[in-house]
Formats: C-alpha cells, structure tokens, sequence
C-alpha cells in the first residue's frame, strides 16, 4: 500500500516478514478525540452522576427511587410519552396513506417527486418558526381563526386552544408524517405489483389482499418508521419551548429549566431525569433496529 | 379499486398539502399585516433594519460556516480512512456517528453545560464548545452524507493512481478526494447550515448570540417582525434543503430528521 512497502520489493528477504503495523488507525485519532471529549465523556456524565451521591460521590440508586417516586417528574415522562405515542399513530397513519396514494394511487408522475421535496423539507422544519406558524394560523388573532370567525364559528368558543396538549400535538404533527413518508416509501416501492396481480388472480377481493399479503409484509416497517417518528417527538424541546413556553411539563421541557439553575433541588435528580429518556430513546432504537431486519425479509 | 382508490390518492393528497400550507400561508399573511388596514412589507423592513437582527443572524452563518469546516475536517479523513484501510473501525465509528439520534439535544446540552462549567474544564463559555457541540448535532447528517459520497466513487484507485503520481496524503485528501465527493459534502454543508441557522437550544443555553434564540425573544416582545422571520426563515430552509434535493438527484440518501 503504502510507497515504503514498494521500495523494499526489490531487496532479498532476510527473515520473515514482520506482521504488518499498520499506523493507519492514527488518522482516526481527531475523530475519537472529537467523539469523547465532545459527546461520549459528556454524555457518560450523565450515567455516572445519576448514580452518584452529589455530596459524598458513593455509588447509590437514590436518585432512580426518587425519581420514581416524584408524582410530578414520572407525570412529566408521562406527558411525553402520551404525546409522541399519539402523534406517532396519528403521524405514522396520515404519512402511511399519503404514501401510499403519492406512490401507488395513481397520480400523476410530477405529483410523487414534488411531494417527496416537500416532505423532505417539512420534515426537517421545527421549533420557533414552526410554533410561530401555528401561531398565526390558529392562535385567537390568527387568519385561520378570524376567517372562521367570519364564517359564524368561534373554535376558541368550543373548547379548543393551541397552547394546550392537543394544539401541541397538532405543531408536532406538521414534522411527523412527512417524516412518515420519507420512511416508508421505500417500502411502499418494494411492495411488487406482480403480488397484488396474483392475489387479483386468485379472486383475492381488496380487502383480502390488504389482509393477508400487503399488511403482513408492511406491517414491521410501519411499526418501526412509527418507533421513529416516537423518538422523534419524544426527544422535541424547542417546538413546545416555542408554543407554550413552558407550561406543558414535557420531561424535555423540565429538563430544560434544570440546565440554567438546580429546579428540581437535587442536581442527582436532574442526571436522573436525563438518563431515563435516555433509556427510553435506547429502547427504541434497538426496537428499530430489530424490525428493520425482519422486513429487510421482503423488502429490499 | 382502480377508480376509488384514485380519489382517495387525491383527497389524502389535497389534506396534506392543506396541512403543509395553511400555515405557511398564514405566516405570510401575518407578516403582511404591520401597518393596519392594508398589507405591506413594514415589517419585513423593520427587521432589515434591526442591527440586533443582522447581528445575530451574521453570528449564526457564522457559527454554521465554522461547523461545516469542522465537520469536513474531522469526517472525511475519518470515513476516508475506514472506506480504505480500517474497515473493522466502520461499526464503532458509525455507532458513535448516531448517538445524537438516541440523546435527544435538551439532554446533550443538559450534560454539556454541566460537564464544562467547573474546572480543569472550564469551557462552558467558549465558542469552541458552540462549535463542538454544533457539529456533534449535525454529525448524523454529515458523517452520512460523505460517507454515501465516498461510496459512490472508487476510493481505492484514485488514492493507488495518486500515490503512484507521488502524491501525500495531504494532497490525496483535499485535492483528489474532496473534489470527487463535492456533492455529497455540499448537501451534508447545506443540511448542517439549516440546522444550525435553526438551532434554538444550544445558543441559548451556552448564552452565545444567534438567530433562532433572537427569534424566541422577539415572539415574546412583538407580533409582525417575528411572523416576518419566521417566513425568512423558512425560505432559507426550503432554499438549503431544495438544494440538497437538487444536487443530491439520483443519490438514494435518506434523512431522518432531528433537533426538534
């Protein structure tokens, strides 16, 4: 490989050669450095120091049963949780059949390479301008709320607002289902029109079709883009930061007010609160992970 | 089948693209709205006219344009490298190019400022922190986005035929491999530049300047100047991202989204 090695070529060879040491690995070093000093020792931290008495540095599970047993802090995981579930289904649904007719719904060709772009950017779109967007869409001054207004029907009259758990959830859905798209339209491409014609063949009504051939081989690739699009709103700050600021517990949100000043009144409880969406994150990654192989079965 | 299933496709089409514009629309609508009674573009001049804006908003190219030179630094010798002559690195080192996925940002902050703010470690207010942990979010992306460039051309010979020309590594790298890749690292620049234009929490917990914290404030203060942000700022991001998918024709990349 290197010039050294085809210098030597010509000269006889005195004793075996030594095992190649290659000194390659050296130019990973700026890469490792980068890694541990930037994000492995830091976020390493964050496992030690949750299990580390903040005065006396011995090892202890307090922070984890406090944790635990804190109404509040386990509402809050509670809250995040609820909200990537729900925008995860609802999310995973809506981009599933926006998928779906954009690649199989007979439309035409420009539709589905426009559409993917937009997703691609929608996708990527959050935080303050995005909560902002919502805000003048459907905030009490907004235009969607004036025209309706207009139109006899007052939404702030029956019961809605945007600052609350369901506006939220509907700003998050503005991220979640491109994303959707952008997941599974590779799976969409990979289901082959031959098994939808063999199924019509067989006298296989729609129906029966979706039941026993598309949804089977579908069915783990939905569920992990769904897994992603759950990690995804569980890990989002800046979007409800943005919208309501603060005031719906988001563990997120309450991690947030715990990095300026000690909230919570034990900093071992903060390294707690981190480490569990950590956990939970972890979880669903490995979930994914696991899912993608069994559709890669079909779906290649 | 055929017919139902066509006018569905259509009206699952019309609700998402009603669900991307309407608030698109409105923001621009909102922004128009300044002076009463009419539209104009007031507000869009008081914000071109507000040295705190132009201030933080050059802070945040600035911060964007430094994290992309560090990340092409630091990540093309180090896919380069793996692509070549260390495949048995490729697992760790993609393991570690994904961890952003799995420590949601609020956290990553939550560790950095605690990890750096107490001596022998007393950086929590430098910019090199800002610019490390930037590129630490955007690692996923650009980390992918050349090592999908380098996969496309033939490493190997163009670093043999370079070799044999007398070339260094030095040379190698930023005169032969750069060049070939330019694509891929310039949709990997792109999508860092929005995010860190985008970027709330970082700059605001490590109190530095930048455009999305700037915006956050503003939101809280006034009603037109920041609907007009938010539509600049959503032009930058369809222009970076537009680009992206305009070089990036052809390339089967995927991108999960992040920093939310």
């Amino acid at each position: 490989m290197t010039t050294v090695n085809a210098v030597k070529r010509d000269a006889p060879q005195a004793r075996p050669a030594l095992p190649k040491f290659s000194w390659a690995w050296l130019g990973l070093m700026p890469f490792f450095i980068f890694a541990f000093l930037f994000l492995l020792y830091p976020a390493s931290v964050i496992g030690v120091r949750s299990f580390q008495d903040t005065k006396t540095h011995a090892f202890t599970f307090k922070y984890i049963v406090e944790l635990l047993q804190t109404p509040y802090l386990l509402g809050s995981y509670w809250i995040s949780i609820k909200i990537s579930l729900i925008t995860a289904l609802g999310g995973g649904l809506f981009g599933f059949l926006l998928a779906y007719s954009a690649i199989r719904g007979g439309l035409p060709r420009f539709m589905r390479s426009s559409f993917m772009t937009f997703c691609g950017v929608a996708s990527n779109f959050a935080g303050v301008p995005l909560a902002f967007a919502f805000i003048a869409l459907l905030s009490p001054p907004g235009e969607l709320t004036k025209l309706l207004i207009a139109l006899g029907y007052n939404p702030y009259f029956h019961g809605f607002t945007l600052y609350t758990f369901w506006g939220l959830s509907m700003v998050y859905m503005y991220f979640q289902f491109p994303l959707m798209v952008l997941i599974i339209a590779p799976a969409i491409d990979g289901l082959r029109r031959e098994w939808l014609e063999a199924a019509e063949n067989l006298g296989a009504s729609s129906f029966q079709y979706w039941r026993y051939v598309a949804f089977p081989i579908l069915f783990p690739a939905i569920l992990g883009a769904m897994i992603l699009l759950f990690g995804n709103a569980f890990g989002a700050y800046a979007t409800a930061q943005a919208l309501t600021g603060g005031s719906i517990n988001l563990v997120t949100i309450v991690i947030g007010s715990q990095v300026s000043g000690d909230v919570l009144g034990d900093p071992g409880l903060g390294y707690a609160l981190a480490l569990g969406m950590v956990v939970v994150m972890a979880f669903a990654i490995v979930a994914r992970t696991l899912l993608q192989r069994r559709t890669e079965r079909w779906l290649r | 089948m055929k017919r139902g299933g066509q006018a569905w496709a259509w009206f699952w089409m019309i609700v998402g693209i009603l669900y991307f514009f309407l608030p698109l629309v409105a923001t621009f609508l909102f922004s128009l709205r300044a002076r009463l009674g009419v539209l104009s573009f007031d507000a869009y001049q008081t914000v071109f006219n507000d040295p705190n804006f132009i201030y933080n908003f050059s802070y945040s190219v600035f911060w964007a344009l430094l994290t992309i030179i560090v990340g092409i630094l630091i990540f093309v010798p180090t896919a380069y490298l793996i692509r070549l002559r260390l495949p048995q690195f490729r697992a760790p080192v993609e393991f570690i190019t994904l961890l952003p996925f799995v420590i949601p940002a609020i956290v990553y902050v939550f560790s950095l400022v605690r990890t750096f703010s107490k001596p022998p470690l007393l950086i929590v207010d430098s910019p090199v922190l800002l610019i490390a942990a930037y590129a630490v979010l955007s690692m996923p992306y650009m980390y992918s986005a050349i090592d999908t460039g380098l996969r496309a051309i033939d490493v190997r010979t163009l670093t043999e035929a370079a070799q044999s020309l007398g070339a260094g590594w030095g040379t190698i790298l930023f005169r032969i491999i750069l060049p070939n890749i330019r694509v891929a690292i310039l949709s990997g620049s792109f999508l860092t530049f929005a995010i860190v234009i985008g970027e709330l929490i970082l700059a605001d917990y490590l109190v530095k300047p930048a455009f999305a914290p700037y915006m956050a404030y503003l939101m809280q203060q006034k009603a037109y100047e920041p609907a007009a942000m938010a539509v600049m700022s959503f032009a930058l991001t369809w222009a970076c991202l537009g680009i992206i998918q305009f070089v990036g024709r052809g390339s089967d990349q995927t991108q999960i989204a992040g920093g939310h």
